[in-house]
């Protein structure tokens, strides 16, 4: 991947939560630990997991409304945030190593965000819950224009906010009514508005459709791909349903118990995955055809996942994987490039035959 | 004849509320036999929860049976009084919640809310509820069931609490099981886990199920039957081949298009039904889908269509399906 086409990318990301305890005895819920990607201009990275695997929690950091605990968040070819703990990456991926084989880490950086965040925006899940309901329609979506001062005056505010609404197939009269006169699909548009409304280059799509019904959600789902294409805008789009992700998305990212275990082309990784969860993750899902469905032979995961407050010693889903051993207790499995362009972290990838 | 086991006829149901009247059944007929197991699939709000709920008699205030009649194992359910209706509940008909993490009491163990149905409808002592409890728990594949009848439901995952779930409802072997989106709150290798055993435990107890769901594919692999709810109404209704690979409604055709596709090898774009769901308090005069629909006609604005028999398993209401007849007769434009 070149570096010029690269919008925002991450590296060794790591988000820990206190979870009780004092000196010694802290303990954190380990929700994102040591995940590295790069998403480039205009493209739509999916990212795929079952709850809790930290999906919501990358997107989150990757805008800094939580901290990383560790890691570097690159915006533009600009280090947004640095801890200053973690090793800088070479142009081919691998950590920088001075004379001596020691990493050459990162200066510490935290910039202000304010500039940042007209250019980073967010669509969140529940289009019930992020909607003030005191406020109305145009009021949510003049927030960011208000904030960022980018109308002149309250004439350019307004057919500012009625374009934007229009935007998302809502109209002008829609504007003065408040979130709880919407259904959730309507909901959900004035959500993408408002994230339009800072005229962003890179929008996180945190579950935007899960909460819909299927009908309404093939609605959204073009109409994000609509705005992409006339806007050249570039996606995180996280979701669980790999199906809609697949739809979407480019390049498609799996996590599991907050490692990233497989990434690749989403036609490659749905066609030619290579990580025991993602087959298991691809076999899961039910398909709307009752032949298939019949025929199809499930690889049904055997257990539940475990607590990210105390993850398994290697490899986090040896508990629930059939081909682990010693070594996928003892070695956690780094990232490794099975096909262009296509990564997988597994100790025993040769080996990994449904 | 034999009786069926459940018959539902013309079952009107409305929710007075104070902005009005809620019209969320508008004539639902169907019957079951034994054995076998129906799909209800729609959006939220068509109705399916509320026609399984019925079934029951657990219709919540304000809703109101308006009339048609429901005969579950040739008893008519709105006849029966509560005392009755509880010794239907739970024994020969019992429900499954979506919501694993909201239908368990927080403050009693598994073990207390499992044989508490048991003592409830049989006359097993204590002692006998105990080793039964044990084995429902066995039944639905949880491990070490003599630990976990002590433990309290937030002690496990979501699927293991939906597991409990199905074993109170197994508790008095039902002669219908009613799964209200039973898998929709859970993620999707412990949804497969969870399809898997209802399967195996249908095969196992044979008992008729009918499973509530938004998700196609769910109903693709489980379900013999299909019935399409919208607004209300059931606007089809057919084998589960018959509403994949023949669809008659302009609904089922709109739900079937607009799921994205997981094998496909090339990019395309999904095809949605466009507009928005109906609203129930002042539903569009004709057929509800009127609006939404993209071969809609004069007479489907004004009327609501008439039942066409495709098959002898499969019909479905749409005034299309006549659509040559009023040409040649040129009456309905």
């Amino acid at each position: 991947m070149n570096g010029q086409d690269i919008l925002v990318e991450v590296q060794h990301l790591q988000q820990y939560f206190p979870a009780g305890g004092h000196g010694k005895n802290k303990r954190f819920v380990k929700a994102v630990d040591d995940v590295s990607f790069a998403i480039k201009k205009g493209e739509t990275l999916g990212l795929v997991g079952e709850s809790g695997c930290g999906k919501t929690t990358v997107g989150r950091t990757m805008l800094r409304l939580y901290e990383p605990t560790d890691g570097r968040i690159i915006y533009d070819g600009k280090i947004i945030f640095d801890s200053g703990k973690c090793p800088l990456k070479n142009d081919d991926g691998s950590d920088m190593t001075d004379g001596n084989g020691k990493p050459v880490l990162g200066k510490k950086t935290a910039v202000d965000m304010l500039p940042y965040r007209r250019r980073m925006q967010i669509v969140f899940q529940d289009p019930y819950a992020s909607l003030d309901p005191r406020m109305t329609i145009g009021d949510i979506v003049g927030e960011a224009i208000d904030i960022h001062r980018s109308a002149g005056s309250k004439k350019e505010r307004r057919d500012r906010i009625i374009s934007l609404l229009e935007c998302v197939g809502l109209n002008s009269e829609h504007a003065n009514r408040y979130p709880h006169e919407f259904s959730g699909g309507q909901r959900q548009r004035v959500g993408i508005a408002r994230a339009l409304a800072a005229d962003p280059q890179f929008i996180v799509c945190d579950e935007p459709v899960s909460a819909l019904d299927v009908s309404i959600q093939a609605q959204v789902v073009n109409m994000f791909e609509d705005l992409q294409q006339e806007m050249g805008l570039t996606y995180l789009f996280i979701a669980h349903d790999l199906s809609v992700v697949k739809h979407i998305s480019n390049r498609i990212g799996v996590m599991y118990l907050g490692k990233m275990v497989e990434l690749a082309d989403s036609f490659e990784l749905i066609a030619h995955s290579v990580h025991p969860y993602t087959k298991s993750l691809i076999s899961a899902i039910p398909v709307a055809d009752p032949n298939t469905a019949r025929a199809a032979k499930r690889i049904t995961l055997q257990g539940d996942v475990p607590s990210p407050l105390n993850p398994p010693s290697g490899c986090r889903f040896r508990t629930r994987c059939p081909y682990a051993d010693e070594i996928c207790a003892g070695e956690c499995p780094q990232m490794k490039e099975v096909s262009a362009g296509h990564w997988a972290a597994c100790h025993h990838l040769d080996k990994v035959d449904y | 004849m034999k009786e069926k086991l459940l018959d539902i006829r013309d079952e009107y149901l409305s929710f007075f509320t104070p902005a009005g009247e809620i019209k969320a059944l508008n004539g639902v007929s169907f019957s079951m036999d034994e054995g076998e197991v129906l799909g209800i699939v729609g959006e939220s709000g068509s109705g399916k929860s509320v026609t399984a709920y019925s079934i029951m008699g657990l219709t919540a205030y304000p809703g109101r049976l308006v009339s048609g009649s429901i005969r579950f194992n040739g008893h008519e359910v709105e006849k029966m009084s509560e005392k009755e209706l509880r010794k239907m509940r739970g024994n020969e008909v019992s429900i499954i919640f979506q919501d694993p993490m909201t239908s368990l009491n927080p403050v009693y163990t598994i073990g207390n809310q499992i044989e508490e149905v048991i003592l409830l409808h049989t006359d097993k002592t204590r002692e006998e509820a105990k080793k039964r409890a044990k084995e429902l728990l066995e039944l639905v594949g949880i491990n070490e069931p003599e630990r976990r009848l002590k433990q309290y439901p937030h002690e496990l995952s979501g699927g293991m609490r939906q597991r409990v779930m199905i074993s109170i409802a197994l508790a008095c072997e039902p002669k219908l099981l009613i799964a209200d989106e039973p898998t929709t709150a859970l993620d999707v290798t412990i949804q497969a886990q969870i399809l898997e055993l209802m399967k195996e435990l249908r095969s196992k107890l044979d008992m008729s199920i009918i499973m509530i769901t938004h998700d196609l594919g769910v109903v693709a692999s489980m379900c013999e039957k299909i019935a399409v709810m919208y607004a209300g109404h059931i606007v089809e209704y057919g084998t589960a081949d018959e509403i994949f690979y023949e669809p008659g409604h302009e609904y089922t055709k709109g739900l079937i298009k607009s799921i994205p596709k997981l094998n496909s090898s090339e990019p395309e774009r999904l095809v949605p039904i466009e507009g928005q769901p109906v609203d129930l308090l002042n539903p569009p005069k004709g057929c509800p889908f009127a609006p939404r629909c993209g071969s809609c006609m004069k007479i489907c604005l004004r009327e609501m269509p008439e039942k066409t028999e495709l098959s002898e398993t499969h019909y479905s209401y749409c005034w299309l399906h006549r659509k040559a007849e009023f040409e040649k007769g040129g009456g309905a434009e």
